[in-house]
C-alpha cells in the first residue's frame, strides 16, 4: 500500500506545532498502524531527519501507552486500541491524518506524545480502598453477589489510555473517572470511602482543567474496551447523594 | 540417551570459575518455619524512625508497584520510578491467565506443601528449595490482600470466589479475573500506590528511566536517572535501592513482552557488582501469533488453553505448504504432537510443544508467509472440535481469543485454521539474590521477574503474578527493615567522588551514543541481535551454535558502538536514545546468555542442549554436576569507545541447591 501521511510534529511543549506530510510506500496490509510508523521512522532516519515521537508499550491493547487521533477518530476507524489497528482497515492511497490526543489537560510532550498524568491524581484523590498490606480478612469473608462483581469488572476494564476525553467535545474526563467510581462502588469493600471518593475525585477533576460532561457519548463510543455510557450514571447518582449528606 | 558433550573442564577462555556461595542466609530449622523465624529474627525499625529512612524502587509492576506501596504504608520514604508515563503501564498488566494461591478453596488436597512441590518440580528442580516455600506460603495472602483492595476476581453465584485449574497441575488452585488477570492485580497494586503517593509517602517519577547505581562505602545508596521528557541527569541518594524492573525477553527483538521492556537497570548493577543468576533460562511459549513480516515489532501470547480442542498439524510435504490449508487431504497432514507423543498428544508441556514447532519449520514444513529461507508457522485446527462441539460452543469457550486471532492476521479461524509459532514470553535468570532478596551488593535488593530466585529452569503459569505480589507485599517489606534498621547510613553529598563518577559515566555513555553518527539504526543492531539470540540461544542450544553466537555477538557489539546512528539531542524527549542505551546493554546481557548456556553443558527446563537428552528427546539433566544456581560476576575490560569499558571473562560463581524436602526425579510426561 502506499499513503500519504499527515503528521503533528511538534518539538516541545511550549514550540507551535504544524502537521507535516509525509509518503511512505510499500505498506502491507498486516502491519499494525504503529508498525506503519516505526517504518516511516527507520526511513525517516536513514534520510537523517529526527523520527516521530509517539507513546506505545505493550502492543496488545491492554496497558493503554497508545492513543492517537486518526483521521479525527480516537483509536481510528475500528473499536480498539491504536497497536490493534491494522493497516488493512485502511485503503490503497489514503490520507491520513495523525494528531496526539487534544485536550487542556493533556498538554503535548512532544509530536504526539501527550502528559496524561492528570489520570494518576484523579485516583490519587480517591480512586482506591484504603486496605493497608496485611490488614486484610479473608477472601471469602465478604461474598459479592455475581451480577455486583461482573458490573464491577466491567467498569475496571479501563485502561486509562485517554481515549474518551481525546473523543469529547468538552473534553471531559467523566468515563474515566465514573468508571473508577463504579468498579469500587459495586463492591462491598468499597463503600465506607464511597461518598468521600466521589466528591473528592470530581473536584480533582474539575481543578485539573477537563471539560464538563454534557452527556454525549462519545466517550463511550471511543472507548477501545466498551465501557458503558451508564457509568456516568452512576457517579451522577453517588455525587448527588454524596452532596445531599454533606460530604 | 543421547549425550555428546564436551569435556566438563572445558572453558573455551570464555569464563573463569571463582569462590561458591555457601550462605543464603536462610534461617535453619523445618522448612515451614524458617519464614516465621526470619520474621521474628529481622531487626524491627521504630514507627518515628521510619521517615527518616528512604528507598529507591525502580519498576512499577506487581512487585515494585506492591512493594512501594507497603513500604509506604509503613512509614518509610519511598521514591518510586518507572519508564513509563504512569506506573500503571507497568507489563505485569498483560499478563493474561491467573495467579495461583494455596487457599484450598476447592477442597481437591490442595496445600502449602502441595504448590510448594509442584513450583519445585515445575522448575526441573532447579529453585531454591526454602524461597519457593516461602513463595508458596505467603500466596494465600496474596488473594486476601487484592480482595480487599476491590480487585474483581471472577465469581461464582453463590458470590465466592471461582477457581480453575490451570498449567498442568492436578488442582484448581488459580485465581484469575477473565483473561486479565495481570490487569487486575496491577491496578490493585497501582491505587494502592496512589494513594500513597496521596498520602506523602511516596514521590512518584514517571517518565524516569534508572541509568545507573551508585554504589559508595560498599553500599547501594541510590541511582543515575534520566528524566525523558527533559533529558536533564538526576541524581537520587537513598539508604536501600529495589530494582523490580522485570525480564530481559527484549533481547531476542521479537518476545511477547512490552517495546520498552528492557534489562539496563539490573545490568547496570551487574556491572557494578551484582551477581547474575541462571541467565540462560527463558521461557518460550507454544501458542503465540506467528511473525507475519520483516515489519512486525512483537509477538501477541494467546492463551495457551486453545490446546485443549485445537489439533497441531504441519503437511507431510514441503510443495504442500503454501497451499490452501483446506484443500490438504487428511492423510497428507502430519498431527506431528499426537504422532511422538501419543499419550499426551497436544497436551506436551510448554517446553516440547515449543521445540517441535521449531524442528517442522527447520524441515521446510512450516507454513504460512516466508520469513528469510523458512516458514514460521503451524496449524492449530478448530474443525474438528466445531464439527464435535458445534459453533457456538466453541464460540463461547474461545470467542475472545477467536476475535483477537481474526483481528491481528486478518483471518477468521472458524474457516481456515490459525497458525501458531512459539514465542520468548518470560527470563527466569536474573540478578542473584538471597533469602531475604538481596543482591550481592549490600543494600541492593531484586524483586520480580528482574530476580532469578523462584522458578529454576522453567516456570510454571500462573506463578509470576504469585511471585511478583509476593515478593512486593510480603517478603521485601519484612527483609529490608533487618537492613533499613542499620540506617540511617551516612548522609551522602550528590558532589561525592562516588556519585559524581557514575553521573560522569552515564553522561559520557549518552553524548557518546549521540556522537556517533554512523549508518545503521538502533533497531536494525536490535534485530541483528534477536536473530542470533533466537537462533543459537533459542529453543535448543549447542556448543557449536553458543560458540558462534559468541563470536557473531561481540562483533556486531563492536560495530554498534561505531556505527550507530542516533539522531536528535539529549535535552528533549528522545525515544531513538533511551532505545540506544538499551539495545547496548542487551547487546552485553546476549553475550553472558550463551557463555551461561555454554556453560550448562545439560538440558533442564527451558534450557535445552541438543547434546543431552533422552531417546524420547525429553530433557536430560545432569545432577551430578548441574544441581546449582550459576551466578556470574562481571568483569570489566578496556575498551575503546565503550564508555565504563567493555566486557571481560566473566567468572562462575556456583551456589549448590541442596533438597532436603523434595526427591530430584526425571521429569515424565508418558
Amino acid at each position: 500500500m502506499n499513503l500519504t501521511l499527515k503528521i503533528w510534529r511538534q518539538n516541545g511543549p511550549r514550540d507551535k506545532g504544524s502537521l507535516v506530510t509525509y509518503q511512505v510506500e510499500d505498506i502491507s496490509p498486516d502491519m499494525s498502524f504503529l508498525e506503519m510508523l516505526d517504518v516511516l521512522n527507520e526511513r525517516l532516519n536513514a534520510k537523517g531527519e529526527e523520527p516521530v515521537a509517539f507513546d506505545s508499550d505493550c502492543r496488545e491493547g491492554i496497558c493503554g501507552m497508545c492513543g492517537l487521533m486518526i483521521s479525527g477518530e480516537a483509536h481510528g476507524p475500528e473499536k480498539t486500541t491504536t497497536c490493534q489497528l491494522h493497516m488493512r482497515s485502511f485503503r490503497d492511497g489514503e490520507t491520513i491524518t495523525i494528531e496526539p490526543w487534544r485536550a487542556e489537560a493533556f498538554p503535548i510532550i512532544r509530536d504526539l506524545v501527550v502528559d496524561r498524568s492528570a489520570f494518576d491524581r484523579i485516583i490519587q484523590a480517591g480512586g482506591f480502598i484504603s486496605a493497608n498490606t496485611g490488614s486484610a480478612p479473608d477472601a471469602h469473608a465478604a461474598p459479592v453477589p455475581k451480577p455486583n462483581a461482573d458490573r464491577a469488572f466491567v467498569a475496571a476494564e479501563c485502561i486509562g489510555c485517554g481515549a474518551c476525553v481525546a473523543a469529547c467535545p468538552n473534553a471531559s474526563g467523566m468515563l474515566f473517572m465514573s468508571a473508577k467510581v463504579t468498579h469500587l462502588g459495586e463492591l462491598p469493600q468499597g463503600q465506607p470511602e464511597r461518598m468521600a471518593r466521589v466528591v473528592s475525585m470530581v473536584a480533582t477533576h474539575d481543578a485539573e482543567g477537563f471539560g464538563g460532561c454534557t452527556n454525549l457519548g462519545e466517550c463511550s463510543k471511543a472507548c477501545p474496551k466498551g465501557i458503558p455510557q451508564d457509568v456516568i450514571s452512576t457517579l451522577n447518582h453517588d455525587l448527588r447523594m454524596a452532596l445531599q449528606s454533606g460530604h | 540417551m543421547t549425550d555428546t558433550l564436551s569435556t566438563p573442564t572445558d572453558t573455551f577462555g570464555k569464563w573463569t570459575i571463582g569462590e561458591g556461595i555457601a550462605d543464603t542466609k536462610a534461617p535453619g530449622g523445618p522448612i515451614d518455619a524458617k519464614w516465621t523465624k526470619r520474621k521474628f529474627e529481622a531487626a524491627l525499625v521504630n514507627p518515628a524512625n521510619r521517615r527518616k529512612l528512604s528507598v529507591i524502587i525502580v519498576g512499577t509492576g506487581l512487585a515494585g508497584g506492591a512493594a512501594a506501596a507497603t513500604l509506604g504504608e509503613a512509614g518509610y520514604h519511598v521514591k518510586s520510578f518507572c519508564f513509563q508515563d504512569t506506573p500503571r503501564r507497568a507489563h505485569s498488566i498483560a499478563a493474561q491467565g491467573g495467579i495461583n494461591a494455596a487457599k484450598n478453596y476447592k477442597e481437591d488436597g490442595d496445600s502449602v506443601f502441595r504448590l510448594f512441590y509442584d513450583t519445585v518440580k515445575g522448575g526441573d528442580y532447579r529453585a531454591r528449595e526454602t524461597n519457593v516455600y516461602r513463595l508458596a506460603e505467603v500466596s494465600a495472602n496474596i488473594i486476601d490482600q487484592c480482595v480487599a483492595q476491590g480487585v474483581p476476581f471472577a465469581r461464582e453465584y453463590g458470590g465466592l470466589l471461582d477457581n480453575r485449574s490451570f498449567g498442568g497441575v492436578q488442582v484448581s488452585r488459580t485465581f484469575y479475573a477473565r483473561g486479565q488477570t495481570g490487569q487486575q492485580l496491577l491496578i490493585g497494586a497501582y491505587q494502592a500506590l496512589e494513594r500513597q503517593v496521596a498520602a506523602g509517602t511516596v514521590e512518584q517519577f514517571v517518565r524516569h528511566e534508572m541509568l545507573e547505581l551508585i554504589i559508595s562505602g560498599g553500599r547501594a545508596r541510590g541511582i543515575i536517572a534520566r528524566d525523558l521528557v527533559t533529558g536533564e541527569i538526576e541524581t537520587h541518594i537513598a539508604d536501600a535501592v529495589v530494582l523490580a524492573s522485570g525480564g530481559y525477553g527484549n533481547v531476542f527483538f521479537l518476545s511477547t513482552n512490552a517495546m520498552g521492556s528492557n534489562v539496563t537497570a539490573t545490568w547496570r548493577a551487574h556491572r557494578k557488582g551484582a551477581y547474575f543468576g541462571n541467565p540462560c533460562y527463558t521461557q518460550i511459549h507454544p501458542t503465540c501469533i506467528p511473525v507475519s513480516g520483516d515489519h512486525q515489532s512483537k509477538l501477541t501470547l494467546m492463551s495457551e488453553s486453545l490446546r485443549n480442542d485445537g489439533r497441531i498439524w504441519v503437511p507431510k510435504r514441503r510443495e504442500d505448504c503454501d497451499k490452501d490449508p483446506r484443500q490438504i487431504a487428511e492423510e497428507d497432514r502430519d498431527y506431528y504432537l499426537e504422532r511422538i507423543y501419543p499419550s499426551f498428544g497436544n497436551l506436551v508441556p510448554r517446553d516440547i510443544a515449543s521445540r517441535q514447532a521449531k524442528n517442522v519449520c527447520d524441515e521446510g514444513r512450516g507454513v504460512g508467509p516466508m520469513v528469510g529461507d523458512f516458514r514460521r508457522g503451524v496449524y492449530l485446527d478448530f474443525a474438528d472440535a466445531i464439527a464435535r462441539m458445534g459453533k457456538a460452543a466453541v464460540e463461547a469457550k474461545y470467542g475472545n481469543l477467536f476475535d483477537m486471532y481474526a483481528r491481528i492476521t486478518g483471518e477468521n479461524p472458524y474457516e481456515v485454521p490459525m497458525r501458531i509459532y512459539p514465542a520468548v514470553h518470560y527470563t527466569m535468570g536474573g540478578l542473584w539474590v538471597d533469602y531475604d532478596l538481596q543482591s550481592s551488593i549490600p543494600g541492593l535488593f531484586v524483586t520480580g521477574e528482574a530476580n532469578f530466585s523462584d522458578h529454576g529452569a522453567n516456570r510454571l503459569g500462573a506463578s509470576a503474578l504469585m511471585q511478583g505480589l509476593a515478593d512486593g507485599y510480603f517478603v521485601l517489606p519484612n527483609t529490608i527493615r533487618d537492613y533499613l534498621a542499620k540506617g540511617p547510613f551516612d548522609k551522602l553529598d550528590v558532589d561525592a567522588a562516588d556519585v559524581a563518577a557514575a553521573r560522569a559515566e552515564v553522561q559520557e555513555r549518552t553524548e557518546r551514543l549521540l556522537s556517533i553518527q554512523g549508518e545503521r539504526s538502533v533497531d536494525s543492531f536490535h534485530k541483528e541481535l534477536g536473530n542470533i539470540m533466537w537462533e543459537y540461544c533459542g529453543m535448543e542450544r549447542t556448543e557449536e551454535g553458543l560458540l558462534k553466537a559468541i563470536d557473531l555477538i561481540r562483533g556486531l557489539r563492536e560495530e554498534f558502538w561505531r556505527n550507530v546512528r542516533v539522531l536528535g539531542s539529549a535535552d528533549t524527549l528522545n525515544q531513538s536514545l533511551e532505545k540506544a542505551g538499551r539495545v547496548a546493554d542487551f547487546l552485553e546481557l546476549g553475550e553472558l546468555m550463551c557463555i551461561d548456556a555454554l556453560h550448562r553443558r545439560e538440558s533442564c527446563g527451558g534450557h535445552f542442549r541438543a547434546e543431552s537428552q533422552t531417546e524420547d528427546g525429553e530433557a536430560l539433566r545432569h545432577d551430578d554436576q548441574f544441581a546449582y544456581v550459576a551466578a556470574w560476576e562481571f568483569t570489566p575490560e578496556a575498551a575503546d569507545g565503550i564508555p565504563g569499558g567493555g566486557m571481560g571473562t566473566p567468572v562462575l560463581h556456583k551456589e549448590d541447591l541442596t533438597y532436603e524436602f523434595i526427591e530430584l526425579k526425571q521429569r515424565s510426561y508418558k
